[in-house]
């Protein structure tokens, strides 16, 4: 017994054992699960385990199956565009312009406050302030902004789009702030000594120093956004759709088969996207 | 200014190219870094800021960088008043602790940085910057990350990037601390060469008397925020005006005789039957060429005395003999407190 828990190889594969398991049976059992049932048939009245293609050949043979994931990259851009202008600058703010770290502590800890209540709570909070007559139409109706309601603040692309950088925009915050808090601040005196002004002490030293922290953001913002359902169903109104909501329709036809052939592709289509980002930044340095 | 007026500074070649510190005084809140220091430091010269951690010299070397603020006085450079200057503005630059090379920039492209900041286009600057790098015998390593070189080599490249600013004041900030004792003495001896073919002057910030005397044209001492004493190297060693002098110098004792506190080199004290001062030896050290002979006389004084190897084992003493401690009158030294 003894000379067995000396065997080093046999040690670090029995430390490596419960996570394994942990992993094994709640993240590749059900991938491999959904993968199974993709194949399988369904009628109107049964689902019946085989191995048939006319779940993907059905996915890949309407028009809307295109259309959806065209707006599910939509909505995914655009947030990943807003998420990470705001969520650099937030963070730019934190690390090099607040000095004490007291202060960087708890204006960090404020931005996290929002995440204390759910996501549908604060997604349902907008409702009241962008409807119809809502707390935003008052306002500019009252300052003479705008003579009648904008209609487009509520149900609408815009919505959608204004919730998800609300949701996740912390998820941009503090990995770019984590980078940025590791940069070593004798480099920006050297690029000042080097008579670098401001703006391109930003362009050539910080921007390309944390570019492992926007990638990771990135990774965040993008599988959030491109798997979300419930924000899009909300704040759309139900007249947008994107991939998730296509799911979800399926499995609320209890048509599982289709909804796991979609989730598949879904998959698909999400690490492939990160593939294509972790060809241009390293981020090993960050884990 | 008038292209006259350039001339004519031009041909004063001593005092144009002066670094001078007037009353140069650093205030964090209410503790002072450095207080109302004045120092001259004479152009095209190696200059050791000397003094423990905390006693003011780092902050004096960011000052006059302008990476820190001046709270009180001035920093003149060539007769010109640079205290509020931008760094990049006042003809000096910096080469950092942990030398703060650019880990995403090549070599090159950490050199040529500078030249990129003022626009040169990207032909020009890498020529330049290449040029740089052959001086520093770094040529063969244009193309790699920082992070591919060894210590020595960092700080060469280091060293090009502040060089090829053309300052007229080398800023450095204790260089050597981060590299390995033997390299550290083949480095001290790359700079010391290097500041005599450039021929503009060198400020170094250690906290080690050694490389101080092996460097430098002039030592600053400093400690609590002002200069102890400042002079040239052997001056500064042979004739310790404090007793913090002397003793962060090294090799020295410091006696208190009925005259006055002295400081006295530790191989200037000899050993004999009867001498200026009666001693317990307390220990006795074998250091090659030197023996350290460790004794303690009245008032409990710990005085050492370093004897040639031949000279003591002549007539050899161990722990418990009572020896004379003897010296030349003209070898004390007077402290000033």
């Amino acid at each position: 017994m003894e000379n067995l828990l000396r065997n080093k190889a046999l040690s670090g594969w029995l430390l490596a054992t419960p996570l394994t398991l942990v992993l094994a049976f709640f993240l590749v059992l059900p991938i491999i699960l959904i993968v199974v049932v993709s194949f399988w048939q369904a009628t109107e009245f049964s689902i019946i385990p085989a191995f048939t293609w006319e779940n993907y050949e059905f996915l890949f043979g309407s028009p809307v199956t295109y259309k959806v994931f065209l707006n599910t990259f939509k909505y995914a851009a655009i947030t990943w565009a807003m998420t990470l202008l705001i969520g650099f600058t937030v963070a730019y703010f934190l690390a090099f312009h607040v000095r004490t770290q007291t202060w960087q502590i708890a204006l960090f800890l404020l931005c996290t406050i929002p995440f204390w209540t759910s996501n549908i709570i604060r997604m349902i909070s907008w409702i009241p302030f962008l409807g119809r007559n809502g707390i935003a139409n008052s306002a500019l109706l009252s300052w003479g902004v705008i003579d009648e309601p904008l209609e487009w603040l509520l149900f609408s692309d815009f919505a959608v789009v204004l919730a998800f950088v609300h949701l996740y925009t912390l998820f941009m915050v503090v990995p770019i702030f984590n980078t940025m808090m590791r940069i070593d601040r004798s480099l920006i005196e050297a690029a000042r000594d080097a008579g670098a002004n401001g703006a391109q002490i930003l362009w050539n030293v910080i921007i390309p120093l944390t570019k492992p922290g926007m990638m990771i953001g990135t990774i965040f913002v993008v599988a959030l956004v491109m798997g979300d359902f419930i924000t899009v169903r909300f704040m759309s109104g139900s007249q947008s759709a994107n991939v998730g909501r296509l799911i979800s329709n399926d499995i609320a036809l209890l048509n599982y088969p289709s909804a796991a052939a979609t989730a598949v592709v879904l998959l698909l289509t999400v690490l492939l996207t990160i593939g294509i980002l972790l060809r241009f930044v390293d981020i090993r340095k960050e884990l | 200014m008038g292209s006259g007026q350039v001339n004519e500074r031009d041909t004063m070649t001593d005092i144009s190219k002066d670094l001078e510190l007037v009353g140069v005084t650093k205030r964090y809140g209410k503790t002072v870094a450095v207080d109302a220091i004045n120092h001259h430091f004479r152009p095209a010269s190696y200059t050791c800021l000397l003094g423990p951690s905390g006693c003011g010299k780092s902050s004096t070397l960011r000052m006059i960088a302008g990476h820190e603020s001046v709270s009180d006085g001035s920093i003149l450079l060539g007769g010109r008043d640079i205290s509020h200057l931008p760094p990049a503005k006042r003809g000096t630059a910096m080469m950092f602790q942990s030398y703060a090379l650019f880990p995403h920039l090549t070599v090159l492209d950490n050199v040529a940085f500078s030249q990129k900041m003022k626009g040169v286009d990207a032909a020009t600057r890498r020529k330049a910057a290449a040029e740089m790098l052959e001086l520093v015998d770094l040529s063969k390593l244009a193309d790699r990350l920082p992070d591919q070189l060894s210590g020595g080599q960092q700080q060469r490249v280091a060293l090009a990037r502040a060089l090829i600013t053309r300052p007229q004041v080398l800023l450095l900030d204790e260089p050597l601390s981060a590299l390995d004792p033997f390299l550290r003495i083949r480095m001290r001896t790359e700079l010391r060469k290097l500041q005599q073919e450039l021929g503009i002057s060198f400020l170094h910030v250690t906290h080690g008397q050694d490389e101080a005397l092996a460097l430098a044209d002039e030592i600053v001492v400093m400690n609590n925020a002002v200069i102890e004493q400042a002079g040239p190297a052997r001056d500064v060693f042979n004739a310790p005006k404090t007793e913090f002098v002397a003793r962060f110098m090294g090799g020295h004792n410091v006696i208190a005789l009925p005259e006055g506190h002295f400081a006295i080199r530790t191989d200037a004290v000899g050993l004999a039957d009867q001498g200026q001062l009666e001693a317990a030896v307390t220990a006795v050290e074998y250091q090659g060429t030197h023996v350290s002979v460790t004794t303690r006389a009245i008032g409990d004084q710990e005085i050492t005395a370093v004897i040639k190897d031949a000279e003591f084992f002549e007539n050899p003493k161990a722990p418990g003999d009572t020896v004379g401690l003897t010296w030349a009158q003209d070898s004390l030294h007077r402290l000033i407190n």
